[in-house]
């Protein structure tokens, strides 16, 4: 006992002392960018494919366009999110000649991934909401793309909240990959305090516990975004 | 006012409607009845293309709707229908439900428009909305449900929620309204009600094709019953003469069964 208490001190004495702690806030920072970026532009590119995905197909423009969406939904969820990463930065980059930064690199993969899983999402929303509200859009005469937007994916969205929470809070946990593309985020500022020292224990513990409590916290958001959505179920 | 000409509709191999072709004219309350599977309800829904017919053709507004080139959304916009299962939007407040069509048309009008030195509709997207809004609330008085404006479908009864529904079928002045089975999924204490407004529609001269399974509806207001069975109108005439001497037999055995 003795010595962990040793460890948390030397612990601190790197962390607040020598401001270790500004490390992690950039960490923190750039998990936070990254995760909550990459969603976003996830819901963005989900939306999309789930609305091609979901088009009636009479026409040989959807057709097309949704072989290309199931190709793109198969490619990035057949692959591992830290190879994606990595060919994106080693492969793709060099190939087209772009210098990005890596921050910038990690939003863009983790959008583009997240794209293809909350599109399979979506699609299950768009799914679960009756048929009629299509129709009842349509029968007054609505375009589909207006009731689609206006009426179907925002119910879609209240019964899928639960499924984007997971999707967010995964994402969230899957940042502590960047840094195989050197981008700075939690995992690696803990990381450098623990080699700083060579002792890990006491840094890895604070990182976990960093990272259950934004978890729980995002849980505690959606919890209220449920509710608030769920306004029009209720009666009167 | 519609034409229908040599109408089929298959669902894969299931040929639903077999060549169908008649006419409603303005002012007209067709009321389609006939045995559950006939095609009543898919006959209804081609007529605004929420099915599309599989061949033939449908003249409505001068135009052949049922050619996929056609916009149909705006021959939508006159020809309201009311379901069954009411399909109001869950997610808008009963006001939101009536003016979204208004205020959406409204402004893609406004937009085309601006350019247009003859234009004399409302100037801002705010005049559309409050245009929109007036409406809406003439439409709820008529029902005496102005109260619900603000309250979400959810929590009105069925025949309050079918009641809303033909109203939000009325807010873009429709020339037809098309009713498929309007008082099915409703209680019985509650049909009284929604016919009631139906009866209402109609004798304010508002064109209307209902399919339904109310025989006193169909005798009180309709003017012309069209009696279908495995896809064709077998029989049609006006109520006193279908109800009281039907001639093909198998009219004859649906009558005996219904009333």
């Amino acid at each position: 006992m003795n010595s962990f208490m040793f460890k948390v001190e030397k612990f601190l004495d790197i962390f607040i002392d020598k401001g270790g702690y500004k490390e992690v806030l950039i960490g923190l920072q750039n998990t936070m960018i990254i995760a909550v970026a990459g969603l976003l532009i996830g819901i963005v590119i989900g939306t999309l494919i789930a609305t091609v995905r979901v088009m009636p197909k009479y026409k040989r423009v959807v057709r097309v366009l949704d072989k290309f969406c199931s190709f793109y939904v198969a490619l990035f969820r057949g692959t591992p999110m830290v190879v994606q990463l990595l060919v994106f930065y080693y492969v793709m980059l060099p190939l087209i000649g772009i210098k990005m930064s890596s921050v910038l690199v990690a939003i863009t993969v983790f959008g583009l991934n997240s794209g293809a899983y909350i599109s399979e999402i979506m699609r299950g929303g768009i799914l679960s909401v009756d048929p009629g509200q299509m129709e009842g859009g349509r029968s007054v005469g609505l375009s589909y793309g207006t009731t689609m937007m206006k009426i179907v994916i925002p119910q879609a969205v209240k019964n899928i909240l639960p499924t984007m929470g997971n999707e967010f809070i995964t994402l969230i946990k899957e940042t502590s990959i960047v840094s195989f593309v050197g981008a700075k985020d939690l995992y690696l500022a803990f990381q450098s305090i623990g080699s700083g020292t060579y002792e890990y224990m006491v840094p890895y513990l604070v990182m976990a516990i960093i990272y259950i409590v934004i978890v729980c916290l995002i849980a505690l958001l959606i919890k209220v975004m449920e509710r608030r959505l769920r306004k029009s179920d209720r009666g009167r | 006012m519609i034409e229908v000409v040599n109408l089929c509709k298959s669902f894969g191999d299931n040929e639903v409607l077999k060549n169908i072709t008649t006419t409603i004219k303005k002012g007209e309350k067709v009321v389609v009845i006939g045995p559950s599977g006939s095609g009543k309800s898919t006959f209804l829904r081609c007529l605004n293309c929420m099915e599309d017919p599989t061949s033939g053709s449908i003249i409505f507004g001068g135009e052949n709707i049922a050619d996929p080139k056609v916009n149909i959304n705006i021959h939508r916009q006159k020809m309201g229908m009311v379901f069954q299962h009411f399909n109001l939007f869950n997610n808008k407040t009963v006001i939101e439900n009536i003016m979204m069509a208004p205020v959406y048309v409204g402004i893609k009008n406004l937009r085309k428009q601006k350019k247009n030195p003859d234009y004399t509709g409302p100037a801002t997207k705010k005049e559309v909305k409050q245009q929109a809004y007036d409406k809406a609330i003439e439409l709820l008085k008529r029902i005496g449900l102005e109260d619900k404006a603000d309250a979400y479908p959810s929590s009105l009864s069925g025949g309050q929620k079918q009641r809303v529904a033909i109203v939000r079928s009325l807010a873009m002045d429709p020339d037809v309204i098309l009713f498929d089975e309007p008082t099915s999924a409703l209680d019985p204490e509650m049909v009284g009600e929604v016919l009631e407004l139906m009866k209402d529609l109609a004798d304010q001269g508002m064109t209307m094709v209902v399919v339904t399974h109310e025989m006193g509806f169909a005798r009180e207001v309709g003017t012309r019953i069209m009696f279908m069975d495995e896809g064709r109108f077998v029989e049609e005439g006006t109520p006193e003469v279908f109800f009281s001497n039907p001639q093909s037999e198998r009219a004859v055995e649906f009558l005996s069964k219904v009333l």
